[in-house]
């Protein structure tokens, strides 16, 4: 099937480092095609944001970024997407491996029913990536530090994780994530279920995170998606419609759907 | 570039709509200033004069009222795209019409301080040019509320007359002031009208420019400028 044109799509320069690239990428839930032949290219330098009414496939397309479908039976994935320059779906692949260096946050906080100390520790140590337990503790206060959530539970990190507050336990979250020093960040509407002063402080952990980690985030919310990233792609039918720099997709749409879509025309 | 269906949010439509009925009422006052304030010139007309420049404290007030509905229409509606476009231009043409309304206003002053210059051969092509201007006012502020970026376009081509208007009157009163140095200051007057006028033309031509780019994203390319003998070097 020849891949159908996107407009836009080239307005995007290419970054230096190119960290993940999808090629043709189709998914299908059973008979049902949920994303439909996507070629996106995600850089470390920039946050990627995937918008999109609900049912677009942006969330199947995240999920299929560290192969998070291959947990759904009916699942099926088309099309090459490479890490690194490496197929996550071939058979050299180790998808537990694969799903450190491409961590994933939920739109649910969900640590786990353990100390924060354990929840952040539980990846470094099953990856065995601490010699001793000074190191490991190191890496939970580095990743910590890194979510912003060090001050405010240095002093219980025996506590359990499901004792914080929702924003707390995602930021969590993250530091979990963060904890097995992965190449991509994953973001599912990782704020939805937040409010505004737990969500800015999400937004500006993005912020800082932007550079060291390749962060994609699917957002309902486009002004979120205005605030935190640097490139926007526009999902609708499982299509990607448009895909530039998110001050002109927001500014200046070049596809009407795009534009119906932001303005709050669509449908 | 026009968008067929409204927004999902109805109040929305009813805001924009509400801003652009704003804009075009403002449009409507300025265009009357400047066609009252020729009238007043040609008839001389002082107290005619007198209430355009009172008529132009509604201007400023409605300039306020654009604004304060920009500012709430962003804060509350947080609008994207052509939509923001669309509110930015809204309030810069509200300003620009407003400076518009000022000009208009100075003939008016000038009106009930001239003496009598009907005998001042140039004055007869003031009309015109004022019409002109008037109507490149009238459709620039159309191609705003119609979101026209073709007829925005064919506002700034008709720029040139205005100038070329301004032009001829200020060579043939720089003549008429060396042959009457007694009238020099009926005569600055009528250059100071001219002047305006043609700023007035200017101005059309920046909401012009601003529908333009408010309709399609893009900037209209800068528009070549003929030699002016007016314009200072």
């Amino acid at each position: 099937m020849e891949a159908p044109a996107v407009e836009g799509a080239e307005a995007a320069p290419q970054a230096p480092s190119l960290k993940m690239r999808a090629s043709g990428v189709s998914v299908w839930y059973g008979a049902k095609k949920a994303v439909d032949n996507v070629s996106i290219d995600i850089t470390t330098e920039n946050v990627t944001a995937f918008i999109g009414p609900s049912g677009c496939g942006k969330s199947t397309f995240l999920r299929a970024l560290n192969r998070m479908n291959d947990t759904i039976p009916s699942a099926r994935t088309e099309g090459l997407i490479e890490l690194e320059g490496e197929d996550i779906y071939g058979s050299a692949m180790d998808v537990v491996q694969l799903r450190a260096r491409v961590g994933m946050v939920f739109q649910k906080p969900n640590p786990f029913p353990k100390s924060i100390f354990e929840n952040v520790a539980y990846g470094p140590r099953i990856h065995g990536l601490a010699k001793d337990k000074t190191e490991l503790e190191e890496m939970v206060e580095r990743s910590l530090k890194r979510a912003g959530l060090w001050d405010e539970v240095k002093d219980r990190l025996t506590e359990s994780g499901t004792a914080l507050s929702g924003g707390q336990q995602q930021r969590l979250c993250i530091a979990r994530a963060i904890a097995v020093d992965p190449e991509v960040i994953l973001m599912d509407e990782p704020a939805s279920a937040l409010d505004p002063i737990a969500t800015a402080r999400i937004e500006e952990l993005i912020h800082d995170l932007r550079g060291r980690y390749a962060i994609v985030i699917v957002t309902h919310n486009m002004q979120q998606a205005a605030r935190v990233s640097q490139r926007t792609a526009f999902f609708h039918l499982g299509e990607l419609i448009e895909y530039g720099e998110t001050s002109q997709i927001f500014t200046n749409p070049r596809v009407p759907r795009t534009k119906d879509y932001i303005t709050g025309r669509y449908g | 570039m026009a968008t067929t269906s409204g927004h999902t949010v109805k109040a929305f439509d009813e805001d924009l709509d509400g801003l652009r009925a704003l804009i075009s009422q403002m449009g409507g006052l300025a265009e009357n200033a400047i066609r009252e304030s020729m009238r007043c010139l040609k008839q001389r007309d002082c107290e005619g004069a007198r209430k355009v420049v009172e008529e132009d404290a509604r201007l400023d007030a409605l300039e306020t009222e654009a604004e304060r509905k920009v500012v709430q229409l962003i804060a509350l509606r947080a609008p994207m795209a052509d939509d923001l476009r669309e509110a930015v231009a809204a309030l810069k043409i509200a300003g620009v019409v407003e400076r518009i309304g000022d000009y208009a206003k100075n003939i008016a002053k000038r009106v009930q301080v001239m003496e009598d210059a009907s005998d001042i051969e140039p004055i007869a092509l003031l009309p015109e040019m004022a019409r002109v201007a008037a109507e490149m006012v009238h459709n620039a502020l159309n191609a705003f509320v119609e979101r026209d970026p073709a007829k925005a376009k064919r506002v700034c081509e008709r720029d040139t007359v205005v100038d070329d208007f301004y032009n001829s009157i200020f060579r043939a009163l720089l003549t008429f002031m060396m042959e009457n140095p007694q009238r020099i200051t009926q005569s600055a007057h009528l250059l100071f009208i001219a002047k305006n006028l043609e700023r007035i033309g200017d101005h059309a031509t920046n909401i012009a420019e601003m529908v333009w780019f408010a309709s399609t994203g893009e900037r209209l390319a800068e528009r070549p400028r003929g030699h002016n003998p007016a314009d200072p070097a």
